[in-house]
């Protein structure tokens, strides 16, 4: 008998279709799992990191074809806003995915968050300086920034923080 | 049931705002004078639209038609948009200032509707003013730039923003039943939103080396709430809808 916790660990092998060595259960994405009926309904909750995200409706049909192959017949998949994503929502192990893919990870809200003048205080992911310079918001998704590292002088993407 | 009513007039103005700005921001893609920028206006289109679309689910749930035939069936009357988002997109400078005057107000309605007691849109508002805080950080920091450079860029700058802010008031158009909303705690108002955006903006206008036009010349642009459009909106409506009109039914 399939338990919640099979569930969860099936959608950890659901990465995310944009950044591949993040699953969508690090991403912070899915909100919950919820069983009826003996394991034979099972319904998944997502939150979109951003609400023009155009992998929102490939990510919904990725979480429902990983559960279709665990047989179970009633399968249901809704996003909604009910939790509100923010990048804190990323584990640590999510952290650690985004780096390997060269994004730095946003960093953690903090005590007397400085809104946006945190943007230019980010560790470049190839060296750890932070002598780093933010370039633009807006980067090659919506989920990313663009950097530049005055140490090692590289290009670098960040995952932006979003609260 | 008429504070549903109201309710729906204020999701339907906020959601057209921001698919028509954000069409105009989707017509940079491709043109914008650098690289990162033309990224920067086409990733604010598509957060706009994404915020539309949030907008447009929410009146769905209410009753209305589903969020394609709200955004595309509906002709240049139907329309709640404020005549700032229509206007083509002209010389950059225009682009930036309304950018900079549009988005301060947007983030600030998202902030306000974050604790709004109608909580479909307080769930949405809480999410979406984290994305908009970029749009606000972007807006500031080329207004600052470019206001404080020398010569044609702050004149430019300057002369846009003389030549926009009349429609920049029209985003606070009032709409006649806002009291009751304000009453109820789902909305704080047009006429306190305004009052907040002027905090807003007036330090940073300062910080860029510009001056806003003099209040005795304020006249709001008014009527895009109730349906009363320019000339602009109509050819951009015909042109988002193209594709749809060909075959409404189509699977994507």
């Amino acid at each position: 008998m399939i338990t919640e916790h099979d569930i969860w660990l099936a959608l950890e092998e659901v990465m995310d279709p944009e950044i591949p060595t993040i699953s969508m259960v690090d991403m912070g994405i899915i909100t919950g799992v919820e069983m009826k009926d003996g394991g034979n309904y099972v319904k998944v909750n997502m939150t979109p990191t951003f609400s023009g995200c155009p992998a929102l409706r490939i990510m919904e049909s990725m979480v429902k074809e990983r559960l279709e192959q665990m047989h179970i017949p009633h399968i249901e998949v809704e996003t909604t806003f009910d939790v509100a994503w923010n990048s804190d929502r990323i584990t640590e192990k999510g952290r650690l995915a985004l780096l390997k893919h060269g994004l730095a990870p946003p960093e953690p809200k903090r005590e007397g968050y400085i809104e946006l003048a945190v943007l230019n205080d980010v560790a470049c992911p190839y060296c750890g300086s932070r002598n780093t310079t933010l370039k633009s918001p807006f980067g090659p998704t919506l989920c990313r920034a663009l950097h530049y590292c005055n140490n090692c002088l590289q290009a670098f993407e960040q995952f932006k923080p979003v609260f | 049931m008429s504070e549903q009513l109201h309710i729906k007039e204020l999701l339907y103005k906020m959601a057209d705002d921001l698919l028509i700005l954000g069409h105009r921001n989707g017509e940079w893609t491709g043109f914008g004078p650098l690289l990162e920028e033309d990224i920067a206006f086409s990733s604010m289109a598509q957060d706009k639209i994404g915020q539309s679309l949030a907008l447009y689910q929410v009146l769905n749930q209410m009753g209305e038609q589903d969020p394609d035939t709200i955004a595309f069936m509906r002709n240049a009357p139907q329309f709640h948009s404020c005549h700032l988002v229509e206007m083509p997109n002209g010389e950059y400078d225009f682009s930036l200032i309304r950018h900079f005057l549009f988005d301060n107000a947007d983030f600030l309605r998202w902030e306000s509707l974050a604790t709004s007691t109608f909580s479909p849109l307080a769930k949405i508002s809480r999410k979406i003013k984290g994305e908009v805080k970029y749009h606000v950080f972007h807006a500031d920091t080329f207004l600052m730039k470019l206001g404080n450079a020398e010569g044609e860029s702050h004149d430019r700058m300057q002369k846009a923003l003389d030549e926009t802010f009349n429609l920049a008031l029209g985003i606070f158009e009032p709409s006649d039943n806002e009291d009751k909303l304000i009453n109820e705690g789902i909305f704080i108002g047009e006429k306190a939103l305004q009052q907040r955006w002027l905090e807003a903006i007036t330090p940073v206008v300062l910080k860029a080396g510009l001056r806003l036009p003099a209040e005795s010349t304020w006249q709001p642009v008014y009527g895009g709430r109730k349906g009363k459009h320019t000339e602009h909106l109509q050819p951009l409506l015909d042109e988002m809808t193209e594709v749809f009109r060909i075959d409404p039914g189509a699977e994507w």
